[in-house]
């Protein structure tokens, strides 16, 4: 990989995730309307079973417990819904006319990328200012907030990643929904997002432990409620890895949604 | 390399398993032609054209565009070609000026000049007071305008359109022609345009290909396709059947035509 190489592929990153932050300023009705999904989990599914205390949340609230994990969730639901856009943008004639361009392919991944992971960060700060109302404490600290910036762009990075492979596989946006409908609550019911991976039963246990949401997760669990951050650096690893990897499959199998 | 030839078809072919969509076609365009592509659906038109804007590798054949080949050199020649898909192409949530802005800077062109290049893009296509609006309230004809700006940002040599006026009413239909035609006199732009209309190609194009099958089935001037049926006033629709000795075979798929169907609603 030259030098040339790398940097048109950060430059055109940029341009495009710039792009597509700029729609969403002309239309932020779309963060609205997001926010309200993580707000009935914490505010109703949180509160509702933090009276229940059978689920061992070592030594913090049960309130404190989710909120990683809905944060992580209201993320990843974004991201992966967001290969919907590739094929919306192929019905069209936009993502043929991005082809033709000198771009990196992997740039319009990363650009995709980059956009999924502007719209989880503002996911981030709808559910801490709900925490904040719920009085959820959470350790929000600039080297905190700088370390959840990164894990949050980083799980964002992997699932649209993701979800830009299956809309590369199955081409039409009603099978895309289809599949994204049935692989989003698996993947966020075999994770440590609201229940701690030690309840779960072996067979499911080996899931978790697949599923890069539970690195997520974990990682943001660590950071904002914990604070014993030993396993972070694994967490960050695997997260890194992944996203790498799926961003080359990607980019390899997303310009055959064209044509 | 024959000279003067801007594009340079030889032996192209296509298949896709046992089907051979483009069957070993060989042409050239001239620079600074108008360069009409007909046939009906599924003659391999649009399979030629993918294959020439570097979306779809040959099977076998090649072609070159400027000396460049299209699939050794294919990042060099996409900064020489620019592209106007049939379906909209456009990003509706974004201004015009955002919208051009974005291929300006995909296509490279220094940060300083982004801005003064897309001002100028807007003033030829007489959009100027259209630059902040989304382009989610445009007309069908400002779209395609807008299109086709978004396709010579970075002044390619060769310009591809896909059916640049199917779905648009006359009038729309004539203001589209008059800047493409402008685009020639001003830029000496090659214009490459696909179209189902006999009509149009006769008027607006130098030189007229018509694919069939898979295969080049005439390529002239119109005027010489016409002279060829001995009738004075022959159409090119005329003029087709009687070198062919065929009439257009129907073709295409569902997907050709949900998608064509698709966009001219779209464009209302």
């Amino acid at each position: 990989m030259s030098t040339r190489y790398v940097s048109q592929v950060l430059k055109k990153s940029l341009v495009l995730a710039g792009m597509e932050i700029r729609k969403l300023l002309h239309d932020p009705t779309e963060l609205v309307t997001r926010a309200i999904q993580p707000i009935l989990w914490l505010g109703i599914f949180g509160e509702a079973l933090s009276r229940v205390r059978a689920i061992p949340t070592g030594g913090f609230t049960y309130m404190q417990f989710i909120t990683p994990g809905i944060l992580t969730q209201s993320v990843v639901f974004i991201a992966i819904f967001y290969g919907l856009n590739i094929i919306w943008e192929r019905d069209m004639g936009l993502l043929q006319k991005l082809l033709v361009s000198p771009t990196p392919r992997l740039a319009l991944v990363l650009g995709k990328m980059g956009s999924a992971g502007v719209r989880g960060l503002a996911q981030a700060v709808i559910v801490f200012l709900f925490a904040l109302v719920l009085g959820v404490p959470l350790i929000l600290t600039p080297g905190t907030i700088t370390a959840v910036i990164c894990i949050v762009m980083l799980g964002a990075g992997f699932f649209t990643g993701l979800s830009m492979i299956i809309a590369s596989i199955v081409k039409t946006r009603e099978r895309f929904m289809g599949i994204g409908q049935v692989i989003t609550l698996p993947l966020f019911f075999a994770s440590s997002a609201i229940y701690p991976i030690t309840i779960m039963p072996p067979w499911l246990q080996a899931v978790a432990y697949l599923n890069p949401l539970s690195y997520m997760v974990d990682g943001l669990r660590s950071l904002l409620v914990t604070g014993s951050t030993a396993q972070l650096p694994f967490d960050v690893a695997v997260l890194v890895a992944v996203t790498c990897l799926i961003s080359v499959i990607s980019a390899f199998m997303y310009p055959k949604v064209a044509v | 390399m024959t000279d003067g030839e801007l594009i340079s078809v030889r032996g192209l072919t296509k298949r896709f398993g046992d089907l051979t969509a483009v069957d070993g076609i060989s042409f050239g365009v001239k620079k600074g032609e108008v360069f009409a592509f007909l046939g009906p659906n599924g003659a391999g038109k649009s399979t030629t054209i993918k294959m020439l804007i570097t979306l779809l590798a040959p099977t076998s054949g090649g072609a070159t565009i400027d000396g460049l080949d299209l699939v050794r050199s294919s990042s060099e020649v996409r900064r020489r070609i620019g592209y106007v898909p049939q379906l909209i192409s456009v990003d509706g949530t974004l201004t015009a000026y955002e919208n051009l802005m974005l291929m300006a800077r995909l296509y490279d062109i220094p940060s300083r000049e982004c801005a003064s290049r897309a001002r100028e893009v807007l003033a030829f296509l007489e959009l100027e007071d259209h630059a902040g609006a989304l382009v989610r309230t445009f007309s069908g004809g400002m779209i395609r305008r807008l299109e086709i700006g978004q396709a010579i940002v970075h002044r390619p040599h060769a310009l591809f359109l896909d059916e640049p006026t199917s779905g648009l009413d006359p009038v729309a239909r004539q203001t589209v022609w008059q800047h493409i035609l402008e685009l020639r006199k001003s830029y000496g732009t090659t214009i490459f345009f696909s179209t189902h209309q006999m009509e149009e190609a006769d008027a607006m194009s130098d030189r007229v290909a018509i694919m069939n099958t898979g295969h080049l089935a005439v390529i002239g001037t119109p005027q010489e396709l016409k002279a060829r049926t001995g009738k004075a006033d022959a159409s090119l629709e005329e003029a087709f059947i009687f070198i062919t000795g065929t009439d257009f075979k129907e073709g295409g798929s569902f997907r050709d035509v949900r998608s064509s169907r698709r966009a001219e609603r779209r464009r209302g």
